[in-house]
């Protein structure tokens, strides 16, 4: 007998089962399919805009720094003046998300290089598929235009995170991605965010920085 | 590792007698339970997403089988491997098969309490390959070569000043004048020499808080990176995982987070919730291409029916041991083993016998905080107690305990006995007391009386006093 059926036939003795019980098939194939919500805050359930000050609220409230531009256009000089502020190298590593192609990056010092990070690059730029009011939390998606190593490999990470795309809880986070993606069916990496890496392990004091980016600048745009 | 835990009293009263220990242990109060107080404070749903979380996970307990097998498929279909072990014996043996067809020389770890309880770290380096332990509390009880004493704060036992002797000690490339006084300092150096094992590991080895049976997908919960780092940068990525951790879906992981950070570290969420599914996919510019799950039994499907059942909702979130008096005064090492505080009581002698870890049942003063703070609602306590019978059951307890049990349930059947003998003790004690109203010292029970009187009984027993008050 393998170790698998070795496993699945210990439980089902506990259990005293089969598994082949129409009725408990039918009834995790249902809860598979409709995923039932469960108890949602009420902390994030919010009009637009009240949503999105709560999001740079909690955001703010765990060591993340919170700006908002009008339009995608303003990113590069919303991302040069950041740069600028707290005197980072003038370069960006970003992947090939569409929402920073064709943006006037010429206009500014800042020099784009695309792909995974590495250990050297300083600053890493995201686009996040959905930020979370209850927590100010970012949701990002692994892939080709958002390697999962830009989140973690750069001492700053610059998150971009549209206005539209700002939820009051995970669970709609999940409805928009399985829009996106399929039921079912997930991103190699989902990234969920909540502040700058830290550590407690010192005498439970927190420090900020521990192997992930010192820094959180999350940029909200529209 | 071996089991130390039937040495519990002997260790604890090394414990209590530490000074190191016991000021480490003082940060407990404001690095955990303060925090705890106020995220919960702050969230009114609280309560209801206990009592959801606490459905969610017997649902899925009641359909394991079922979950397992839909889980499985999902992460074939995203191209990882699943594998099972049913004992710490052959999870070992898969880890080791899976990084020496890698060709592996070093493997980055993220924290994992199965790889603890499997030992894992010990069977790769006897096999040639190097474990690099890489959340900050593990790698510097990897340094003092210790088992962590506690679930999410493994080096919570430690001083700074004793972290500081230990970077010295190991990190001899560095100049030796360098200034470590500033915590920050301790932690930048760690970065920065565990940057380069990230860069350079063969393979990473993580645990899994959650398996979600909708997807396929693994999720580590960490505030470090390492974990990401762990997994993001090798060729290879080995999830290590129990068979409690499946949970339906996204919407049901979702109720647990919401519970799991609060009740650790105080914190809404921890910094970095990280899903995994799979390999990387054809067009990803990183990611390891190879994704493998170990996900291991060892005695948890024999639990299933039985009285510990609710046992197997717990996630592992420390809030109970932050809590118990009896952990704070001792820490988690006296304890033995990987698991300490009520949930290692528990969970203990499940996994190593009631035989080896009879001491830790009976660990507890009942005050029943553990079950009050505990976010999946587990009845610790009277899992204890269960414990407790089946080690009397099986004639484990010491003579005289026994022997003390004996004679007062030979005392307490008879009531008219009962009552004589109590109204003579209390009588004989209390003018022995000479209305001192207390005593220093009393024979046969030195232990109690050696670090508090005992108050003398005043003439009369509670069932004297209340045939006269309940006389109209």
């Amino acid at each position: 007998m393998s170790a698998r059926d070795q496993v699945l036939a210990a439980i089902r003795r506990s259990l005293g089962v089969t598994g082949n019980e129409v009725a408990r098939n039918a009834t995790i194939d249902d809860r598979l399919r409709r995923a039932p919500k469960g108890v949602i805050p009420a902390r994030g359930q919010l009009a637009a805009e009240e949503r999105i000050a709560l999001f740079t609220t909690m955001a703010e409230k765990v060591s993340a720094t919170v700006a908002r531009v009008a339009d995608a256009v303003a990113l590069p000089e919303a991302v040069a003046a950041y740069v600028r502020a707290h005197n980072l190298p003038a370069a960006v590593r970003t992947g090939g998300d569409a929402l920073f192609t064709g943006l006037p990056w010429q206009d500014t010092h800042i020099e784009v290089r695309h792909g995974a990070a590495r250990d050297d690059d300083k600053v890493g730029l995201s686009h996040a598929f959905a930020g979370v009011a209850e927590s100010g939390t970012v949701m990002l998606a692994s892939g080709a235009d958002n390697p999962t190593t830009i989140n973690f490999l750069p001492e700053v990470h610059v998150v971009a995170l549209g206005a539209d795309d700002v939820v009051g809880d995970y669970e709609a986070a999940w409805d928009k991605l399985r829009a996106a993606v399929g039921k079912g069916h997930m991103p190699r990496t989902v990234n969920m965010v909540t502040g700058p890496s830290r550590s407690g392990d010192i005498e439970q004091t927190i420090l900020l920085g521990a192997h992930g980016p010192r820094r959180l600048h999350i940029i909200v745009v529209g | 590792m071996d089991i130390a835990s039937p040495a519990f009293k002997a260790s604890a009263y090394r414990a209590l007698h530490d000074a190191h220990l016991q000021q480490a242990l003082g940060h407990i109060r404001t690095g955990f339970i303060d925090k705890r107080a106020a995220a919960i404070a702050a969230l009114p749903e609280f309560e209801a997403l206990r009592q959801s979380a606490r459905d969610i996970k017997n649902h899925t307990l009641a359909h394991l089988d079922l979950y397992l097998e839909a889980y499985e498929e999902k992460v074939r279909e995203a191209g990882g491997e699943v594998h099972y072990a049913a004992t710490a014996e052959e999870a070992r043996a898969l880890v080791l098969n899976i990084c020496q067809q890698a060709g592996a020389r070093t493997v980055t770890k993220g924290k994992s309490m199965i790889a603890e309880e499997i030992d894992l770290n010990e069977h790769l380096a006897a096999n040639g390959i190097e474990p690099v332990e890489t959340d900050l509390g593990e790698y510097i009880i990897q340094l003092r070569h210790e088992p962590p004493s506690h679930i999410i704060a493994p080096a919570v036992h430690v001083t700074k000043d004793q972290v500081e002797a230990e970077f010295r000690r190991a990190h001899t490339s560095l100049p030796p004048g360098r200034d470590l006084t500033e915590p920050s300092a301790l932690l930048g150096e760690a970065r920065a020499l565990l940057r380069q094992r990230f860069l350079a590991a063969d393979v990473g080895i993580t645990g899994a808080n959650f398996l979600i049976a909708e997807t396929g997908t693994s999720v580590i919960v960490t505030n470090e990176g390492n974990g990401d780092l762990t997994q993001t940068l090798p060729r290879v990525h080995i999830v290590l995982a129990t068979i409690e951790k499946i949970t339906p879906t996204l919407d049901d992981v979702s109720q647990i987070l919401r519970l799991l950070s609060r009740s650790a570290t105080g914190q809404d969420m921890a910094v970095y919730t990280t899903l995994s599914t799979g390999p990387r996919r054809p067009g990803d510019p990183d990611g390891p291409e190879v994704y493998h799950v170990v996900i291991l039994d060892n005695g948890r499907s024999a639990v299933i029916g039985t009285e510990f059942q609710d046992m197997l909702r717990c996630i592992r979130c420390g809030a109970c041991m932050n809590h118990c008096p009896v952990y704070q005064a001792v820490g988690g090492h006296a304890y033995g083993w990987v698991y300490s505080g009520p949930m290692g009581a528990v969970l203990t002698p499940m996994l190593v016998g009631i035989d080896k870890a009879g001491q830790l049942p009976n660990a507890s003063s009942f005050c029943g905080r553990c079950e009050a703070v505990c976010p999946m609602q587990i009845p610790l306590p009277r899992m204890m107690r269960h414990w407790r019978e089946r080690e009397f059951e099986r004639r484990l307890s010491p003579a005289t305990y026994r022997w003390g049990l004996g004679l007062w349930a030979f005392v307490a059947r008879r009531p008219r006995l009962y009552r004589v003998a109590t109204q003579l003790a209390v009588a004989v004690l209390g003018a022995l007391a000479r209305g001192k109203g207390r005593f220093r010292r009393l024979p046969l029970a030195g232990g109690w009386t050696g670090h508090r009187d005992l108050p003398a009984p005043q003439g009369r027993t509670f069932q004297q006093m209340w045939s006269t008050r309940s006389r109209p």
